[in-house]
């Protein structure tokens, strides 16, 4: 079985030590060196960006967060041996962990060292899909030739030059879609490398719960529980056509991922969501006033997705309450849509069925499952012959604020 | 309570009662069926408390009473047990357990008070008629499949069952419908259905009744409330609620005025369809039908991944048409059509289509276009 060493990159027939340093760090795979999509995400980012400016740091459990809201953003290995989590409320951090150094958050300095990395990564391949500012895609797909070593070896020099020129530590998944990739990175965490190769998927997915997969929430994993399927084993009984029938455009995902099959190109601009939120001076609960932002926001995003040639099938409504605890609904349209007219209409449908009286601080809407725009709105509404005509009557407002001016013509409703 | 039961009949009985059965819930008692022996006879009840099945059938009742178990435990047993084997159920108060013993196996089941097990109220049918099977089967057969799973449209996840006026008469009409497409299935109106109320029936309840309904002749006695259905034979009662909403008024979404024909070999077109909706990996395909005299030509072009066209031979006289469908729609709408021919009339290509088996206009479909 070809393996690799992760320290000085030998690569020989495997065996449980490197050949040439005697690391332990061995990578072996019967398929390593026929994979080619990864996904590196690095340890604890902003801690590690910490500890590295501020070396007296190094052996204390470090929490990054505070600011305004109060909330872990990131934490050390050392404050999570205590229990500590992102996004926990930093007073619940501080019991479990009292002895933590909460340092504020530098993003200028985050963004520089993220800046760093990528154009590492961009110097093995031109298909790297950043998913944050620690986190990424890569395609290394017919790379080997051009770097003269399989994408396994290139992953492993580029965790390798991260940790000593950077002074960061990333863990890396190898596989052969990104559903897998992503998975395969948080597999071996900190500093690891996973691989899940072509003919070990389905044993791997089998026995593994299904909010493995990404987009299963709560509300999902409820559905899919009321349905009796807990594992992928119980996805790969059902058929494509009864998931499909259940569950919608999710089934049809569902079915797929079960067996392993993702076919999502990684690329730069593989925007997930558009969103748009806006929080209001003063909490409200009016009707009124919320349809008015419900309509502007909807005009936002629709604007951006315009813009973006891009069109969503999933529409979002998110609201804040007065005391922080947010409310997500969501609603997956048959039609991608990037009118600001159906975004508006299924926000706030959403919003009528949420029956929360309010008050809100924040209110919030986005469509995701994104495509391109030329299947956009492309089937009309049997029950609602009048929504081509809106359709046409919004293709029309655009051309008149593309010529005259965004506020040449509005809609009565965004005063509001 | 104490009975014997054959084997095959039990399997049946509690086969249909357990499919009613969500398998995760959250209230024990719901996963339970209730078994009442009295007289001759036992019956098996579950419900998810919007749909209720009671079967019965013939046994031995050495003691009657009533208890609770698993529906889904007790039909694998039962559905394991060797053919033609005689079925002892035996309720022992005393340890609160149910024993079921088949030749040499035994099997001892947890049971809950039978008094916990929710009973759908009953209520008075302002309309009560029988069907025959194979009626019911058709109307909701070919209706569900246009059966809306959006949650916003809730009025829409159900087959709208009511009384309406045919070309010849009155007529029991189903309709389903999700905005894209809509099924509107008619068939002569059984006497006593004339005052009954339209009435939403769910999709669990459709595709639960169609086991119900299953290879059978029998009449099925149909009662209809404002706020229940229920479908009856003589050993088996499914009680469902239905949708508490309007459905929309679907009359004047069917196209009156559509002119331009379309004959062609359902089955072939089907084929075709599928054929060339491959190329397109995108989750809504969209097929273009290109029709020029007597001559159809189906295309995908899907800049990723490629293109595919395949002509037909058709019977088509009149102008030049170009229309787009989502290839999905187009299957599931010329997958209805059992005769051979199935019958396009199209306005523009931004109008719908309505859809029929030759010249029978018992069952019509409509679906709208696609831009393509």
């Amino acid at each position: 079985m070809p393996a690799l060493c992760r320290d000085c990159l030998t690569q020989f027939d495997s065996g449980p030590r490197c050949p040439s340093c005697r690391s332990p760090r061995i990578l072996s795979h019967p398929e390593l060196a026929s994979l080619s999509i990864a996904h590196m995400d690095c340890d604890a980012f902003y801690a590690s960006v910490e500890k590295r400016d501020h070396p007296e740091l190094r052996d204390k459990p470090v929490i990054v967060g505070g600011g305004t809201r109060g909330v872990v953003s990131t934490c050390c290995y050392i404050a999570r041996i205590n229990g500590v989590r992102s996004a926990m409320p930093m007073f619940q951090a501080l019991k479990l962990c009292p002895g933590a150094v909460v340092v504020k958050p530098r993003m200028e300095a985050y963004v520089a060292v993220s800046r760093q990395i990528r154009a590492m990564m961009e110097a093995l391949t031109p298909a790297v899909e950043p998913l944050s500012l620690d986190e990424a895609f890569l395609d290394l797909t017919g790379t080997a030739r051009l770097h003269g070593a399989p994408p396994a070896v290139l992953l492993a020099r580029l965790t390798r030059a991260m940790e000593t020129e950077l002074g960061i530590t990333g863990s890396v998944g190898l596989s052969h879609n990104k559903f897998l990739a992503k998975i395969a990175s948080d597999l071996d965490k900190p500093r690891g490398f996973s691989i899940i190769g072509q003919a070990e998927t389905e044993a791997f997915l089998k026995p593994k719960p299904v909010r493995i997969i990404w987009g299963v929430g709560t509300a999902t994993q409820t559905a899919l529980e009321n349905a009796g399927i807990r594992t992928i084993a119980d996805l790969l009984r059902w058929d494509r056509q009864d998931l499909t029938a259940r569950f919608g455009h999710m089934g049809d995902r569902l079915w797929h991922l079960a067996r392993g099959e993702d076919h999502r190109r990684v690329s730069r601009d593989a925007e997930k969501s558009i969103s748009k939120e806006t929080t209001f001076n003063e909490d409200t609960a009016s009707a009124e006033v919320l349809d008015g932002h419900l309509w502007r926001l909807s005009e936002q995003v629709s604007d951006r997705a315009k813009a973006k040639e891009l069109a969503g099938r999933t529409v979002t409504l998110k609201l804040k309450r007065s005391d922080f605890s947010t409310i997500t609904r969501r609603h997956s349209l048959a039609d991608p849509t990037q009118t600001a007219d159906r975004i508006y209409r299924e926000a706030r449908a959403l919003m009528d069925g949420a029956r929360e009286p309010g008050p809100f601080r924040l209110i919030g809407v986005g469509i995701s499952d994104l495509t391109t725009a030329d299947q956009a709105d492309a089937t009309g509404d049997l029950l609602d012959p009048g929504a081509g005509k809106r359709t046409a009557a919004e293709r029309a407002t655009d051309r008149i604020r593309q010529r005259f001016g965004k506020d040449a013509i509005i809609k009565g409703r965004a005063l509001r | 309570m104490k009975i014997s039961i054959e084997r095959g009949t039990l399997l049946k009985a509690v086969g249909q009662a357990q499919s009613v059965v969500e398998r995760r819930n959250t209230i024990p008692i719901l996963a339970n069926v209730l078994i009442e022996a009295e007289g001759s006879t036992v019956s098996f009840r579950a419900t998810d408390l919007d749909i209720e099945v009671v079967d019965r059938a013939a046994a031995m009742v050495d003691r009657p009473g009533a208890t609770t178990v698993s529906a889904v435990m007790l039909h694998e047993i039962v559905r394991k047990l060797p053919d033609g084997a005689l079925v002892g159920l035996t309720e022992d108060a005393a340890t609160g357990r149910l024993t079921v013993t088949a030749g040499r196996s035994v099997f001892s089941l947890a049971t809950l008070p039978k008094e916990d097990f929710p009973v759908m109220a009953s209520s008075e049918y302002a309309s009560n008629f029988a069907a025959p099977a194979p009626v019911l089967r058709r109307l909701f057969d070919k209706a569900k499949f246009a059966i809306s799973t959006e949650e916003t449209r809730y009025y829409l996840n159900g087959v709208y069952l009511h009384v309406a006026t045919g070309d010849e008469g009155p007529v029991l009409r189903c309709v389903a419908t999700d905005g894209h497409r809509l099924a509107r299935i008619d068939a002569p109106l059984p006497e006593g259905a004339q005052g009954m109320p339209g009435v939403i029936v769910p999709r669990k309840t459709v595709n639960e009744l169609r086991k119900l309904l299953d290879d059978d002749e029998a009449e099925i006695t149909v009662s209809v409330s404002e706020t229940k259905v229920r479908f009856a034979t003589p050993v088996l009662t499914m009680t469902s609620k239905v949708i508490d909403g309007t459905f929309p008024d679907y009359t004047r979404v069917i196209p009156t005025g559509n002119t331009r024909r379309l004959e062609v070999d359902a089955a072939e077109f089907a084929k075709a369809v599928d054929r060339v909706a491959t190329v397109s990996s995108e989750r809504s395909r969209a097929v273009k039908l290109s029709l020029d005299e007597d001559r159809l030509v189906l295309s995908v072009n899907a800049p990723d991944s490629g293109a595919a066209e395949e002509e037909l031979a058709v019977a088509y006289a009149d102008e030049k048409l170009e229309i787009g469908f989502n290839a999905k729609y187009l299957l599931e709408i010329a997958s209805q059509v059992d005769r051979e021919n199935a019958v396009f009339l199209f306005n523009s290509s931004g109008d719908p289509t309505l859809m029929r088996e030759g010249n029978d206009m018992s069952a019509v479909y409509v679906v709208m276009p696609m831009r393509v």
